[in-house]
Protein backbone atom coordinates (compact mmCIF):
# COMPACT_ATOMS: atom_id res chain seq x y z
CA UNK A 1 0.00 0.00 0.00
CA UNK A 2 2.68 2.50 1.01
CA UNK A 3 4.78 1.47 -1.96
CA UNK A 4 1.84 1.97 -4.34
CA UNK A 5 1.15 5.45 -2.91
CA UNK A 6 4.80 6.47 -3.19
CA UNK A 7 5.02 5.16 -6.76
CA UNK A 8 1.90 7.17 -7.72
CA UNK A 9 3.28 10.32 -6.08
CA UNK A 10 6.63 9.84 -7.81
CA UNK A 11 4.86 9.34 -11.14
CA UNK A 12 2.92 12.60 -10.70
CA UNK A 13 6.08 14.56 -9.76
CA UNK A 14 7.97 12.91 -12.60
CA UNK A 15 5.26 13.75 -15.13
CA UNK A 16 5.28 17.45 -14.20
CA UNK A 17 9.09 17.63 -14.11
CA UNK A 18 9.24 15.99 -17.54
CA UNK A 19 6.62 18.31 -19.06
CA UNK A 20 8.47 21.37 -17.72
CA UNK A 21 11.69 19.91 -19.14
CA UNK A 22 10.05 19.42 -22.54
CA UNK A 23 8.74 22.99 -22.66
CA UNK A 24 12.16 24.51 -21.97
CA UNK A 25 14.07 25.67 -25.03
CA UNK A 26 17.55 24.19 -24.71
CA UNK A 27 20.34 26.48 -25.88
CA UNK A 28 18.31 27.98 -28.71
CA UNK A 29 17.22 31.58 -28.25
CA UNK A 30 19.30 34.30 -26.72
CA UNK A 31 16.89 37.12 -26.11
CA UNK A 32 15.64 39.19 -23.21
CA UNK A 33 18.13 40.01 -20.51
CA UNK A 34 20.77 37.68 -21.97
CA UNK A 35 20.84 39.69 -25.18
CA UNK A 36 21.31 42.90 -23.19
CA UNK A 37 24.28 41.37 -21.38
CA UNK A 38 25.87 40.07 -24.57
CA UNK A 39 25.56 43.43 -26.31
CA UNK A 40 26.44 45.84 -23.50
CA UNK A 41 28.87 44.01 -21.23
CA UNK A 42 32.01 45.14 -23.02
CA UNK A 43 31.25 48.85 -22.97
CA UNK A 44 29.67 48.85 -19.50
CA UNK A 45 32.20 46.79 -17.55
CA UNK A 46 35.22 46.41 -19.87
CA UNK A 47 35.36 42.66 -19.23
CA UNK A 48 35.81 40.38 -22.24
CA UNK A 49 34.34 37.40 -20.37
CA UNK A 50 30.60 38.05 -20.10
CA UNK A 51 30.03 35.34 -17.50
CA UNK A 52 32.55 36.97 -15.16
CA UNK A 53 31.00 40.39 -15.72
CA UNK A 54 27.60 39.00 -14.72
CA UNK A 55 28.92 37.08 -11.70
CA UNK A 56 31.09 39.86 -10.30
CA UNK A 57 29.58 43.07 -11.57
CA UNK A 58 25.88 42.78 -12.40
CA UNK A 59 25.20 40.08 -9.80
CA UNK A 60 28.11 40.92 -7.49
CA UNK A 61 25.93 41.04 -4.41
CA UNK A 62 24.87 37.41 -4.99
CA UNK A 63 28.53 36.44 -5.23
CA UNK A 64 29.16 38.06 -1.84
CA UNK A 65 26.32 35.92 -0.49
CA UNK A 66 27.77 32.76 -2.04
CA UNK A 67 31.19 33.48 -0.56
CA UNK A 68 29.51 33.99 2.82
CA UNK A 69 27.69 30.65 2.50
CA UNK A 70 30.97 28.88 1.76
CA UNK A 71 32.58 30.66 4.72
CA UNK A 72 29.73 29.58 7.02
CA UNK A 73 29.98 25.97 5.81
CA UNK A 74 33.74 25.89 6.41
CA UNK A 75 33.35 27.52 9.84
CA UNK A 76 30.58 25.11 10.86
CA UNK A 77 32.61 22.09 9.78
CA UNK A 78 35.60 23.41 11.70
CA UNK A 79 33.49 24.04 14.80
CA UNK A 80 32.15 20.48 14.76
CA UNK A 81 35.22 18.53 13.70
CA UNK A 82 38.25 20.61 14.67
CA UNK A 83 40.27 19.03 17.43
CA UNK A 84 43.11 21.16 18.72
CA UNK A 85 45.39 18.20 19.40
CA UNK A 86 44.31 16.46 16.22
CA UNK A 87 44.59 12.73 15.87
CA UNK A 88 48.18 11.85 15.11
CA UNK A 89 48.15 10.78 11.53
CA UNK A 90 50.19 7.72 10.81
CA UNK A 91 53.49 8.85 9.37
CA UNK A 92 53.34 6.53 6.45
CA UNK A 93 54.32 8.08 3.17
CA UNK A 94 52.93 7.21 -0.21
CA UNK A 95 55.24 5.42 -2.62
CA UNK A 96 58.27 7.15 -4.11
CA UNK A 97 56.63 7.53 -7.53
CA UNK A 98 53.59 9.29 -6.08
CA UNK A 99 55.75 11.59 -3.94
CA UNK A 100 58.07 12.65 -6.77
CA UNK A 101 55.18 13.20 -9.16
CA UNK A 102 53.22 15.27 -6.66
CA UNK A 103 56.33 17.35 -5.92
CA UNK A 104 56.44 18.22 -9.61
CA UNK A 105 52.69 18.65 -10.05
CA UNK A 106 51.90 20.67 -6.90
CA UNK A 107 53.50 23.99 -8.02
CA UNK A 108 52.04 23.53 -11.50
CA UNK A 109 48.51 22.98 -10.16
CA UNK A 110 48.77 26.01 -7.86
CA UNK A 111 50.09 28.06 -10.78
CA UNK A 112 47.15 26.93 -12.95
CA UNK A 113 44.72 27.92 -10.21
CA UNK A 114 46.33 31.33 -9.82
CA UNK A 115 46.26 31.79 -13.61
CA UNK A 116 42.56 30.89 -13.74
CA UNK A 117 41.53 33.46 -11.13
CA UNK A 118 43.92 36.24 -12.20
CA UNK A 119 42.62 35.96 -15.78
CA UNK A 120 39.00 35.61 -14.65
CA UNK A 121 37.86 38.62 -16.69
CA UNK A 122 39.62 37.43 -19.87
CA UNK A 123 39.35 33.63 -20.05
CA UNK A 124 36.76 31.13 -18.79
CA UNK A 125 36.93 30.53 -15.08
CA UNK A 126 37.39 32.77 -12.11
CA UNK A 127 37.69 32.91 -8.37
CA UNK A 128 35.69 29.82 -7.46
CA UNK A 129 37.29 27.64 -10.12
CA UNK A 130 40.82 28.83 -9.35
CA UNK A 131 40.32 28.35 -5.62
CA UNK A 132 38.99 24.83 -6.14
CA UNK A 133 41.95 23.95 -8.39
CA UNK A 134 44.39 25.21 -5.72
CA UNK A 135 42.58 23.09 -3.13
CA UNK A 136 43.01 19.98 -5.32
CA UNK A 137 46.77 20.70 -5.41
CA UNK A 138 46.84 20.93 -1.62
CA UNK A 139 44.85 17.67 -1.48
CA UNK A 140 47.53 15.97 -3.60
CA UNK A 141 50.16 17.00 -1.06
CA UNK A 142 47.98 15.81 1.84
CA UNK A 143 47.70 12.41 0.19
CA UNK A 144 51.41 12.06 -0.61
CA UNK A 145 52.90 13.37 2.64
CA UNK A 146 51.16 12.44 5.85
CA UNK A 147 53.14 15.13 7.71
CA UNK A 148 52.01 17.92 5.37
CA UNK A 149 49.80 20.16 7.48
CA UNK A 150 47.94 23.36 6.81
CA UNK A 151 48.68 26.34 9.01
CA UNK A 152 45.19 27.21 10.20
CA UNK A 153 46.18 30.63 11.51
CA UNK A 154 47.66 31.67 8.15
CA UNK A 155 44.63 30.24 6.32
CA UNK A 156 42.18 32.22 8.46
CA UNK A 157 44.22 35.42 8.02
CA UNK A 158 44.22 34.98 4.21
CA UNK A 159 40.49 34.22 4.30
CA UNK A 160 39.64 37.26 6.43
CA UNK A 161 41.81 39.62 4.37
CA UNK A 162 40.22 38.37 1.14
CA UNK A 163 36.69 38.80 2.48
CA UNK A 164 37.62 42.25 3.79
CA UNK A 165 38.98 43.22 0.34
CA UNK A 166 35.71 42.18 -1.32
CA UNK A 167 33.58 44.24 1.09
CA UNK A 168 35.97 47.22 1.00
CA UNK A 169 35.88 47.33 -2.81
CA UNK A 170 32.09 47.10 -2.66
CA UNK A 171 31.90 49.98 -0.18
CA UNK A 172 34.34 51.96 -2.35
CA UNK A 173 31.79 51.60 -5.15
CA UNK A 174 29.10 52.85 -2.78
CA UNK A 175 31.20 55.93 -1.93
CA UNK A 176 32.51 56.84 -5.39
CA UNK A 177 29.78 55.53 -7.68
CA UNK A 178 26.59 55.55 -5.65
CA UNK A 179 25.86 51.81 -5.53
CA UNK A 180 27.42 48.79 -3.85
CA UNK A 181 30.14 47.17 -6.01
CA UNK A 182 30.01 49.99 -8.57
CA UNK A 183 32.91 49.72 -11.01
CA UNK A 184 34.67 52.93 -9.94
CA UNK A 185 38.17 52.22 -11.33
CA UNK A 186 39.10 53.08 -14.95
CA UNK A 187 38.03 50.33 -17.35
CA UNK A 188 41.20 50.29 -19.45
CA UNK A 189 41.63 48.54 -22.79
CA UNK A 190 39.43 45.45 -23.10
CA UNK A 191 41.61 42.33 -23.31
CA UNK A 192 44.48 43.69 -21.19
CA UNK A 193 45.38 41.98 -17.94
CA UNK A 194 44.83 45.22 -16.03
CA UNK A 195 41.40 46.19 -17.27
CA UNK A 196 37.72 46.00 -16.32
CA UNK A 197 38.14 48.11 -13.17
CA UNK A 198 37.38 46.32 -9.92
CA UNK A 199 36.49 42.91 -11.43
CA UNK A 200 40.03 41.40 -11.30
CA UNK A 201 40.56 42.67 -7.73
CA UNK A 202 37.34 41.04 -6.53
CA UNK A 203 38.02 37.78 -8.34
CA UNK A 204 41.57 37.54 -6.97
CA UNK A 205 40.13 38.06 -3.47
CA UNK A 206 37.47 35.38 -4.10
CA UNK A 207 40.15 33.00 -5.41
CA UNK A 208 42.30 33.37 -2.30
CA UNK A 209 39.25 33.01 -0.07
CA UNK A 210 37.89 29.88 -1.74
CA UNK A 211 41.34 28.25 -1.93
CA UNK A 212 42.03 28.91 1.75
CA UNK A 213 38.58 27.74 2.85
CA UNK A 214 38.58 24.49 0.88
CA UNK A 215 42.15 23.68 1.99
CA UNK A 216 41.12 24.28 5.60
CA UNK A 217 38.07 22.03 5.18
CA UNK A 218 40.20 19.23 3.72
CA UNK A 219 42.77 19.55 6.51
CA UNK A 220 40.08 19.49 9.21
CA UNK A 221 38.42 16.43 7.69
CA UNK A 222 41.65 14.52 7.11
CA UNK A 223 42.67 15.10 10.74
CA UNK A 224 39.65 13.15 11.94
CA UNK A 225 40.99 9.89 10.48
CA UNK A 226 44.21 8.21 11.45
CA UNK B 1 23.21 12.99 -37.10
CA UNK B 2 26.34 15.04 -36.74
CA UNK B 3 29.51 13.78 -35.09
CA UNK B 4 28.94 16.07 -32.13
CA UNK B 5 25.49 14.62 -31.47
CA UNK B 6 26.89 11.08 -31.60
CA UNK B 7 29.67 12.08 -29.16
CA UNK B 8 27.14 13.62 -26.78
CA UNK B 9 25.02 10.47 -27.00
CA UNK B 10 28.01 8.25 -26.18
CA UNK B 11 28.92 10.46 -23.21
CA UNK B 12 25.36 10.37 -21.86
CA UNK B 13 25.26 6.58 -22.18
CA UNK B 14 28.58 6.31 -20.31
CA UNK B 15 27.18 8.59 -17.58
CA UNK B 16 24.04 6.49 -17.14
CA UNK B 17 26.11 3.30 -17.12
CA UNK B 18 28.43 4.73 -14.46
CA UNK B 19 25.44 5.78 -12.36
CA UNK B 20 23.92 2.29 -12.54
CA UNK B 21 27.34 0.82 -11.72
CA UNK B 22 27.59 3.12 -8.69
CA UNK B 23 24.20 2.25 -7.21
CA UNK B 24 24.54 -1.51 -7.66
CA UNK B 25 27.96 -1.96 -5.98
CA UNK B 26 28.09 -3.27 -2.42
CA UNK B 27 31.65 -1.96 -1.97
CA UNK B 28 31.11 1.76 -1.35
CA UNK B 29 34.63 2.85 -2.34
CA UNK B 30 34.02 1.43 -5.83
CA UNK B 31 30.62 3.17 -5.89
CA UNK B 32 32.36 6.50 -5.16
CA UNK B 33 34.73 5.87 -8.06
CA UNK B 34 31.60 5.39 -10.21
CA UNK B 35 30.24 8.79 -9.17
CA UNK B 36 33.57 10.44 -9.97
CA UNK B 37 33.44 8.87 -13.45
CA UNK B 38 30.04 10.60 -13.84
CA UNK B 39 31.70 13.90 -12.93
CA UNK B 40 34.54 13.45 -15.44
CA UNK B 41 32.12 12.72 -18.29
CA UNK B 42 29.82 15.53 -17.16
CA UNK B 43 32.68 18.03 -17.29
CA UNK B 44 33.48 16.97 -20.88
CA UNK B 45 29.78 17.38 -21.67
CA UNK B 46 29.75 20.89 -20.17
CA UNK B 47 32.75 21.76 -22.34
CA UNK B 48 30.94 20.55 -25.47
CA UNK B 49 27.89 22.62 -24.44
CA UNK B 50 30.11 25.74 -24.46
CA UNK B 51 30.34 26.21 -20.70
CA UNK B 52 34.10 25.86 -20.05
CA UNK B 53 33.94 27.58 -16.67
CA UNK B 54 31.32 25.15 -15.39
CA UNK B 55 33.46 22.33 -16.79
CA UNK B 56 36.44 23.58 -14.73
CA UNK B 57 34.33 23.69 -11.57
CA UNK B 58 32.89 20.23 -12.20
CA UNK B 59 36.34 18.77 -12.85
CA UNK B 60 37.89 20.25 -9.70
CA UNK B 61 35.01 19.82 -7.26
CA UNK B 62 33.17 16.78 -8.61
CA UNK B 63 36.20 14.64 -9.34
CA UNK B 64 38.65 15.58 -6.61
CA UNK B 65 37.08 17.29 -3.61
CA UNK B 66 33.69 15.58 -3.24
CA UNK B 67 35.25 12.17 -3.94
CA UNK B 68 37.79 12.60 -1.14
CA UNK B 69 35.07 13.78 1.25
CA UNK B 70 33.03 10.64 0.46
CA UNK B 71 36.12 8.48 0.96
CA UNK B 72 36.80 10.06 4.37
CA UNK B 73 33.16 9.49 5.39
CA UNK B 74 33.35 5.83 4.29
CA UNK B 75 36.63 5.36 6.15
CA UNK B 76 34.96 6.57 9.34
CA UNK B 77 31.94 4.26 8.85
CA UNK B 78 31.43 0.92 7.11
CA UNK B 79 33.02 0.12 3.80
CA UNK B 80 30.54 -2.56 2.73
CA UNK B 81 26.83 -2.13 2.31
CA UNK B 82 24.74 -4.86 3.96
Amino acid sequence: MRKAVSIILLAIVGYYMFSVFLSMPFGEKRDGVGKHYLENTLKETGAVNTVTAIVVSYRGFDTLGEVTVLFLAATGLGAILFDKRGKKRRHQYASLIVRVTSNILYPLIVLLGAYVFVHGHLTPGGGFQGGAIIATGVLLMFMSYRKFEANHKALSIVESLAGLTFVTVGLGGLIYGGSFLFNFLPLGTPGDLVSAGVIPIIYIAVGFKVGAELSGVLDTMLKTIR
Amino acid sequence: MSWLAILVLILVVVMVAAAIFAITRKDLIIAVIGTSVISVVLSVLFYILQAPDVALTEAAIGVALSTIIFVIAIKKTDRYEE
